[in-house]
């Protein structure tokens, strides 16, 4: 797995300081466009939405909010299921992609589609079929049973399990492609041994490939954890935080209070997870920049 | 040829009953869409799995402008295709840049730098969304093409740095070391070993970042509200506020959409797979 590491200052710091003087300035000069940007818009924006997001008012007032409340314990339940159901399936299909088998790699060219594609129009593509009066499935379970199908989107429980699907539809690609290069990367011969000693496919996976995995899987899990608290697409195109205001997550309801123009509320209400989101940044930080 | 054995086939037909469900899995949404942009309007609410009269008439007026909604489609999806490209190659520029002053001039405080351009990749782009909205209020570039942009570049850059910087250590330094000796310029080292040798990785971070900005639906919409000023996904977007939006006509549209991002990830498989996903996490 390992990508080579790098930033030994060693190799190359003695002959800079004697004859380099030139290339520092244009190190300097060549690095200022994005500094620039970094100071404009990351800092700026977030010095200034923290100063926005002072007052122990705004708190008070998300506290009282029942729908902060329902947006942090959606979000939790989207973390928990929606992650930890995608890395399992993930970590279960890039064992089958890393068959070696001519239709399988067929079927993986197709597999990444999700990834590939927009996720506005293929999530409004699935907000239709699941449209209670004019949808395919609904059309579908009346032509069969003669019956009315459920309301789908407009059941909370229902609506967030479908929001959780479309993440997992739309991501799942991504980490299976992940993980199957580090399963592809564990050496063969291993597997060969164990077969030779009659071990099962659950020993194999349990002696030979979880142990060189699992570094890989958890940090995956955290990676996908960040950005699934960012993924604002899947609910919003799906329910629009609907029925009712009962299925937003954090990423969309900042968007919420920014609409109904309580731009404080709506800084505090990303503020209350940054105590979350920070950790796990600062993890993956020093994971990749060694 | 041999004949399978029996548990060749039992393998086999293990393999089919995983493969069938993960293929129809992924198709469902897209064939979905796909199957409204081919049908028309009578048969689109049939509940059909083919249209009896398959049809293109829908693109058609889609590519014509012919339905109230779309008469600025051309105008939207042109300001897409200038916004993808102005922030692909605007990330390009500003990571290559500070890729090479940090990894091979070793400007003094760049592992700061890199830091704080990784801190901010990590932070979900919907948490930036509100201040970067009200940032760009202030400098004045709300409805202006170029808020979106930056704001695509800002997000972008990070992870366009640590890939190409990623890539660049990989190089000798004995080449920069040979060249400054034979007399060149830091200038002609950037020009003509520097970009030369990355070139797969730049391949990799333009595209990265093209369909970054060709895909974001968030940003785009808080940014830009004027119907000739806003991009596709946005368009579509505002599709969904009205009752009797035209289905068929909007899976077409999404479907055109969907397009361009397809056939350059597919296009451009080989670099995406080996400079990205690979760099994306390691162990």
């Amino acid at each position: 797995m390992a990508i080579t590491l790098s930033g030994d200052p060693a190799i190359a710091s003695p002959p800079l300081s004697a004859r380099l003087t030139t290339p520092q300035v244009w190190g300097i000069v060549l690095l200022a466009p994005y500094i620039l940007v970094f100071l404009a818009f990351v800092v700026y924006p977030v010095g200034y939405g923290l100063w926005l997001a002072r007052h122990p008012a705004s708190y008070v007032a998300l506290y009282h909010d029942p729908i902060f409340a329902r947006a942090a314990v959606n979000t939790l339940i989207f973390l928990l299921v929606g992650i930890n159901l995608k890395m399992a399936i993930a970590l279960f299909l890039s064992g089958f992609f890393a068959q070696q088998r001519t239709w399988i790699k067929w079927l993986s060219v197709l597999f990444i589609l999700p990834w590939a594609v927009p996720s506005i129009p293929t999530i409004l593509s699935v907000r239709f079929m699941f449209n209670p009066e004019w949808g395919v499935v609904n059309q579908l379970i009346f032509k069969f049973t003669a019956e009315d199908g459920p309301n789908w989107l407009n059941d909370p429980t229902v609506a967030l399990a479908m929001a959780i699907g479309v993440h997992i539809w739309k991501s799942l690609p991504f980490w299976t492609l992940i993980l199957m290069t580090g399963r592809l990367a564990i050496s063969h011969d291993l597997y060969e041994a164990a077969e030779v000693d009659g071990a099962t496919w659950w020993q194999k996976f349990r002696f030979i490939t979880w142990p060189s995995m699992q570094t890989l899987y958890v940090t995956c899990t955290l990676l996908s954890m960040i950005w699934t608290l960012g993924d604002f697409n899947s609910v919003y195109l799906l329910t629009g935080g609907g029925p009712a205001d009962l299925t937003h997550v954090l990423a969309t309801l900042g968007i919420r209070y920014l609409r109904l123009d309580q731009l404080s509320l709506a800084m505090a209400s990303i503020v209350c997870a940054l105590p979350f989101v920070l950790p796990l940044v600062y993890f993956m930080m020093k994971r990749l920049s060694r | 040829m041999k004949l399978p054995t029996l548990r060749e086939i039992g393998t086999e037909a293990k393999l089919l009953l995983i493969g069938i469900p993960v293929l129809i899995w992924t198709l469902v949404p897209i064939y979905h869409m796909f199957l409204f942009a081919i049908s028309p309007k009578e048969d689109a609410f049939s509940g059909k799995l083919w249209p009896t009269h398959p049809t293109l008439n829908n693109f058609k007026i889609v590519f014509y402008q012919e339905h109230y909604f779309l008469r600025d489609f051309w105008i939207q999806f042109f300001n897409s295709v200038v916004i993808a490209l102005s922030a692909g190659a605007l990330t390009l520029m500003i990571a290559t840049a500070a890729a090479f002053s940090i990894s091979r001039l070793r400007v003094p405080g760049g592992r700061w730098v890199m830091n704080l351009a990784l801190f901010t990749y990590f932070i979900p782009a919907a948490f930036l969304a509100v201040p970067m909205y009200r940032t760009m209020g202030n400098y004045g570039l709300l409805n202006n093409h170029w808020s979106l942009i930056l704001a695509m570049v800002t997000i972008a850059s990070p992870y366009a740095i640590w890939v190409l910087k990623q890539a660049s250590d990989k190089l000798p330094v004995e080449l920069d070391e040979a060249a400054t000796m034979d007399g060149a310029t830091t200038l002609q080292l950037f020009r003509l070993v520097y970009v030369p040798l990355m070139m797969p990785s730049l391949v990799a971070i333009g595209t990265y970042a093209i369909l970054l900005a060709w895909n974001e639906y968030l940003y785009a919409f808080l940014l830009l509200s004027k119907d000739t000023e806003i991009t596709l996904p946005v368009a579509l977007g505002n599709f969904l506020a009205a009752d009797d939006s035209p289905w068929e006509l909007l899976m077409t549209t999404g479907f055109i959409y969907a397009l361009p991002p397809a056939a350059i990830y597919y296009a451009f498989k080989r670099y995406m797979v080996g400079g990205l996903t690979a760099g994306a996490v390691k162990s």
